[in-house]
């Protein structure tokens, strides 16, 4: 069985943010709510290098540990799904995760917390497949059009990657045997390592 | 002569070799430090390091950088301190508290079975004395009550998954759960005002003294038929007042932090006040199984004094005389 990764290549990611407008467009993502960003160190120095980053659909995911309803559940294919109807917005999920990844739509003053928002991985959710109901609380479901994930389908450069591991890491072998550098595969120890 | 002064002689002797060689077997080991101190000294000069392992470095230590979608840390790439809150919530927190809950549950049921409620050791003599004011007896029930309340749902959110879920499914268990983090949410500060108060209200009464230091070596006359003087309040509730000073006020603060996420506070901030929030949550809940039990089916009469306010003088002669004796002393002087 696949197991879906992300992969974002820093040699070559130009910090233009379609991915995170990319995303944001296709699911229409609630007001505050970005599945993706893109974080720049050293911006403005020599060395500067972005990656963009969301939801890593981790192996052992912290997020899927924590969660006091245990609404996460992992697919088939890796990828980590939530069920809304599930979620109370406790915000553990957000506690745990390493990169960020889990958001609130603001629900009442104080800054209480909505069903949480997070990268599907282009996968919807729990409801039936294409299902109008799967629309209006994931987004689009390109998965199971047979289509890959719109941030790195739409990336310019190439530099982000999604789909199953090892094409992934097979493509970004080659690009660095190529560049004759190391291969440093961006958050993929605290992805997909268990210990 | 001459044999004792090289006896002597050779006792210093003796002595001077034994300091010596002790002296080496300590010092000799240290002497590679020498060298070690040199070799570090000499690296420290030709430290360089890899640009690009700089750069990874910066990731995993979450240094921050720039990102164009503002929010909370958003321009942080890894923060790995998450995972240390998981693995001590669903680790020790969880197994341990859930220990420390059944311990203290099966210790007074055991203790209950073994001495049964502390009677009153002579006949009720009708007269009562006013223990507890209406304003005290309001402030610890409603404060009482939050806790009870605020205990269950807060336990719930801890061992639910383990226990509820299996008895009500995801989604009956959500639906509960969403209205316990409502609840606890909201009756959370309001419990805070009524800790506050409880404590402005008895503090004056909660000074540690002598005569509780004899009340402690004598388990409050819990075990065997000795009655400890003791004032009107106890060393036993003394302590469970300081707990609740000292463990309710950093449960209430690091429930504050929790509860209004709207300060844009960062994550590692609500993973030590959730720890802290648990731990002494758990703690005051096991101290409370004790309070429960002494006031309420552990001790006859003792209930009374808060449900009504007044105690029979019998109570009060045996399980807090020295306050009883104040009390008559007052009243003689009023007359």
């Amino acid at each position: 069985m696949a197991k879906m990764k992300f992969l974002c290549d820093e040699e070559r990611c130009i910090e233009c943010n379609a991915c995170v407008t990319a995303c944001k467009n296709e699911h229409e993502v609630p007001w505050g709510v970005n599945r993706r960003r893109v974080v720049t160190l050293d911006d403005g120095l020599p060395g500067e290098k972005s990656i963009s980053v969301a939801c890593m659909h981790c192996t052992d995911a912290p997020c899927q540990a924590v969660c006091p309803v245990d609404c996460f559940y992992t697919t088939e294919d890796g990828v980590v799904l939530h069920d809304k109807d599930i979620c109370i917005g406790c915000g553990y999920c957000f506690y745990a995760c390493p990169f960020g990844a889990p958001q609130y739509p603001q629900e009442g003053a104080f800054g209480s917390r909505g069903k949480m928002d997070k990268c599907t991985f282009c996968a919807g959710g729990p409801e039936e497949d294409h299902s109008h109901e799967e629309l209006e609380k994931y987004g689009r479901n390109r998965l199971a059009e047979g289509k890959l994930p719109l941030c790195a389908e739409m990336c310019s450069t190439k530099s982000l990657l999604a789909g199953d591991g090892d094409v992934v890491s097979e493509l970004f072998r080659n690009r660095v045997v190529r560049r004759q550098g190391r291969q440093e595969a961006w958050g993929w120890d605290t992805a997909y390592n268990v210990k | 002569m001459s044999n004792t002064s090289s006896l002597n002689r050779r006792k210093k002797m003796m002595t001077w070799t034994g300091i010596i060689m002790l002296l080496a077997i300590f010092l000799l080991p240290m002497t590679g430090y020498i060298s070690t101190g040199f070799a570090t000294a000499a690296e420290e000069q030709v430290e360089a390091t890899n640009p690009k392992s700089d750069y990874w470095r910066q990731v995993r230590d979450n240094v921050a950088g720039y990102s164009a979608v503002k929010g909370r840390e958003t321009n942080e790439l890894i923060q790995g301190s998450g995972q240390n809150w998981r693995q001590l919530r669903n680790g020790p927190i969880a197994q341990y508290g859930s220990w420390l809950l059944g311990v203290m549950l099966a210790v007074l049921a055991a203790f209950y079975f073994w001495r049964g409620e502390i009677k009153l050791s002579h006949p009720r003599t009708g007269k009562t004395v006013e223990r507890w004011t209406l304003k005290e007896r309001r402030i610890h029930w409603v404060t009482a009550g939050l806790f009870v309340i605020l205990g269950v749902t807060g336990l719930s959110l801890l061992y639910g998954r383990l226990v509820l879920i299996p008895l009500l499914g995801h989604h009956g268990f959500a639906s509960y759960a969403e209205i316990a983090k409502w609840t606890h949410n909201i009756l959370g500060p309001i419990f805070m005002v009524g800790l506050i108060s409880m404590i402005f209200n008895w503090f004056k009464l909660n000074f540690f003294n002598k005569i509780d230091l004899q009340w402690v070596k004598d388990f409050g006359g819990m075990i065997g038929d000795k009655h400890p003087p003791a004032e009107k309040l106890n060393a036993g509730e003394k302590m469970w007042f300081w707990s609740l000073v000292m463990m309710g006020l950093a449960l209430c603060f690091t429930g504050l932090v929790l509860d209004f996420p709207n300060f844009d506070q960062q994550r590692e901030v609500m993973q030590i006040s959730h720890l802290i929030h648990v731990i002494t949550a758990i703690g005051l809940i096991a101290f409370s199984f004790g309070h429960i039990y002494i006031a309420t089916i552990g001790t006859e009469g003792a209930l009374e004094g808060m449900v009504t306010g007044q105690v029979d003088t019998a109570w009060a002669q045996q399980h807090h005389d020295l306050w009883l004796k104040e009390l008559n002393k007052k009243v003689t002087s009023d007359k």
